[in-house]
């Protein structure tokens, strides 16, 4: 199946002894000229790189006193060597955190460090070479900013903002990378990251109406650019393409439904994701998040919901109100954005959604905290409602529930292997062997519990894990959506399923 | 990049997508088919068929749910669902069966 070697799945997680430049071939395509110019970047390397570089870290450490301080600060205790999913998949030793790093800073201590200047040998700096850049190319697209080596770090030193650095420099010389700089392009021209035009988009939404419809017996909308509805729905495009994500979207919807509450989506703001954070670049996050306050203020709404959607769920909860704000054309009562496990979390608290959980026996289930709404993010008014909002409306949804091994959960959760903008074809390798650590996790609850399924809140992971976790030997559709639960168990008002129930107690 | 087909080279991306849309004969498909070691049965071209429509008609591949429907409706239920198209294109419907029917590959996180 595979032409590299799929790691095992131990009883027991081990570190794995090191093998040098196992990964240095790894690199994802670079991006043409068409993909680099809508975006503000040289359309190839250009000839003054190395001072265009010199000048962009420049530019980037004195605009993020952040990056300064992680480039300073790290002492090399080696906390985060054993933490990144990559390098415990790969065996490389350049994919443990601080080698990452250390592929920047060593680059920096040169040109902006008084020791590096006059007595580089000593403090281990180096020059900014070709041989430097391929090596930034090659490992900074090895690391999917999931900051779980931060989680570890004494210093709290973000790896993710490190590599974020990184790629921005490499866009600003001209060696940008093809996935997340075509996908940026087509939110521009199209509205979002499949270029999904409006026709299709209501093609497929009627699609699904229905099949709702066909399955329940119920109407349930599913409208486009509807103006004057309270709430705004942003989701990541792969909820209208994709499988499960597909089936996520029919089970948000189904919640609007039943809580009364009118809703659109929005051919304009047609995607939650901004690959401008995994680029690190923070000119083209703002433009495609100003998107969604355009259409909100276009479409006239009160409030704005995120669908399932791991770092979109970041950019919207930590930076939307500084990129796109303010929002005091919203209504203020409700959080600003909002949470689709949030939403369908509080009808639940409030006893307005009625489940019937045996549509679910069939699955025994786990979540797999998704990395940016983990270690990135808050959802609710509760300290740490990300870990608990996502559960409750699964164990509200299903009867069997087990979580993965501590240690592989909430805020220390691995990676799905695929994200920070790698959930490329050109990088498969990579994303196989980085999902080793989940896959390890979850085939434990397998033989521990039976269980047959792992939810997520993230399209990114969804698509990762339908992709990668054949190779360790589980099925594609044992990845499900959250709010696919949420649809299958449901159970509408006036509905075919309300009619069976009734039945049954009769 | 290119690839011959009928005597012409056709220019493809670094993954192996045509370059220019217009390019498309039936004979790529079967190129590229066989390139990958397989060989296109009339089962395969139900779907080719199907997606050059829809592409023509909205500028984008059909998501998988409207594709599995479409060729349920068509062949039976039993054949409208995603395993059985990822029988036909084991790299997956979405992207294999794209690129043999020569429209742009899907991109985003899917």
């Amino acid at each position: 199946m595979a032409d590299f070697e799929v790691p095992e799945l131990r009883e027991y997680p081990i570190v794995p002894k090191l093998k040098e430049g196992t990964m240095a071939h790894s690199r994802p395509y670079v991006a043409a000229g068409k993909f680099q110019t809508p975006l503000g970047f040289p359309e190839e390397l250009v000839d003054n790189w190395k001072e265009v570089a010199i000048d962009k870290m420049g530019e980037l450490l004195g605009k993020y006193r952040s990056l300064q301080v992680f480039l300073d600060a790290c002492v090399h205790c080696g906390a985060c060597t054993d933490k990144c999913h990559y390098y415990l998949g790969t065996s490389d030793p350049k994919n443990m955190p601080v080698a990452r790093q250390e592929l920047l800073r060593k680059v920096y201590r040169r040109y902006f460090t008084f020791a590096g200047k006059y007595f580089p040998k000593l403090v281990g700096a180096a020059d900014l070479t070709e041989e430097v850049l391929d090596e930034w190319y090659s490992y900074f697209h090895q690391c999917s900013q999931c900051r779980r080596c931060s989680v570890f770090c004494p210093y709290g030193i973000d790896t993710a903002e490190i590599s974020m650095a990184a790629r921005e420099i490499m866009d600003a010389v001209g060696k940008g990378q093809k996935y997340c700089n075509e996908i940026i392009g087509k939110v521009y021209v199209v509205g979002n990251n499949l270029g999904l035009p409006e026709p299709a988009l209501k093609d497929t939404l009627e699609g699904l109406e229905e099949d709702i419809e066909d399955d329940t017996g119920v109407k349930v909308r599913l409208p486009l650019d509807e103006k004057g509805c309270e709430i705004l729905l942003v989701t990541p495009s792969a909820d209208f393409f994709a499988e499960p994500h597909v089936d996520g979207l029919m089970g948000y919807a189904k919640v609007f439904h039943e809580a009364g509450v009118s809703w659109t989506l929005s051919s304009k703001a047609s995607e939650a994701a901004n690959f401008g954070m995994f680029i690190g670049s923070y000119e083209n996050m703002r433009k495609i998040a100003l998107r969604i306050r355009e259409a909100a203020l276009e479409l006239g709404v009160k409030r704005i919901v995120f669908g399932e959607c791991g770092h979109a769920w970041r950019v919207a909860y930590s930076f939307l109100n500084t990129l796109a704000g303010p929002f005091d054309f919203l209504d203020q009562k409700y959080p600003i954005p909002q949470h689709i496990c949030e939403f369908t979390y509080n009808l639940i608290q409030e006893n307005k959604l009625r489940f019937n959980k045996a549509a679910n026996d069939d699955m025994r289930v786990t979540f797999h905290d998704s990395c940016n709404v983990a270690r990135g993010s808050g959802m609710g008014k509760m300290e740490g409602g990300q870990f608990i909002i996502p559960r409750a409306v699964i164990k509200a949804a299903c009867n069997h529930f087990f979580d993965m091994d501590q240690d592989t959960i909430h805020d220390s959760t691995f990676c799905c292997g695929g994200g920070g903008g790698l959930l490329t074809d050109d990088l498969m390798e990579l994303r196989v062997k980085g999902a080793q650590p989940r896959a390890q996790a979850l085939q434990r609850v397998v033989e521990d519990h039976g269980v047959t399924n792992m939810a997520a809140i993230c399209a990114i992971c969804k698509s990762q894990f339908t992709k990668v976790l054949p190779y360790y030997g589980f099925t594609m559709d044992q990845i499900v959506s959250v709010h696919q639960l949420v649809s299958n168990a449901i159970v509408l008002k006036g509905s075919e399923q309300e009619a069976e129930l009734a039945g049954e107690t009769e | 990049m290119a690839i011959e087909v009928n005597g012409k080279s056709l220019e493809v991306d670094e993954e192996g997508y045509l370059a220019n849309l217009n390019d498309w004969e039936p004979e790529v498909a079967n190129v590229m088919a066989k390139a990958d070691g397989t060989e296109l049965t009339d089962s395969h071209w139900e779907v080719i068929n199907f997606l050059r429509e829809y592409y023509e008609e909205y500028q984008i591949a059909p998501a998988v749910r409207v594709l599995t429907k479409a060729i349920g409706k068509k062949l039976g239920k039993d054949k409208g669902n995603s395993k059985y198209l990822y029988e036909l294109f084991p790299y997956g419907p979405a992207k294999q069966a794209c690129k043999y029917a020569g429209l742009p590959k899907p991109t985003g996180c899917v």
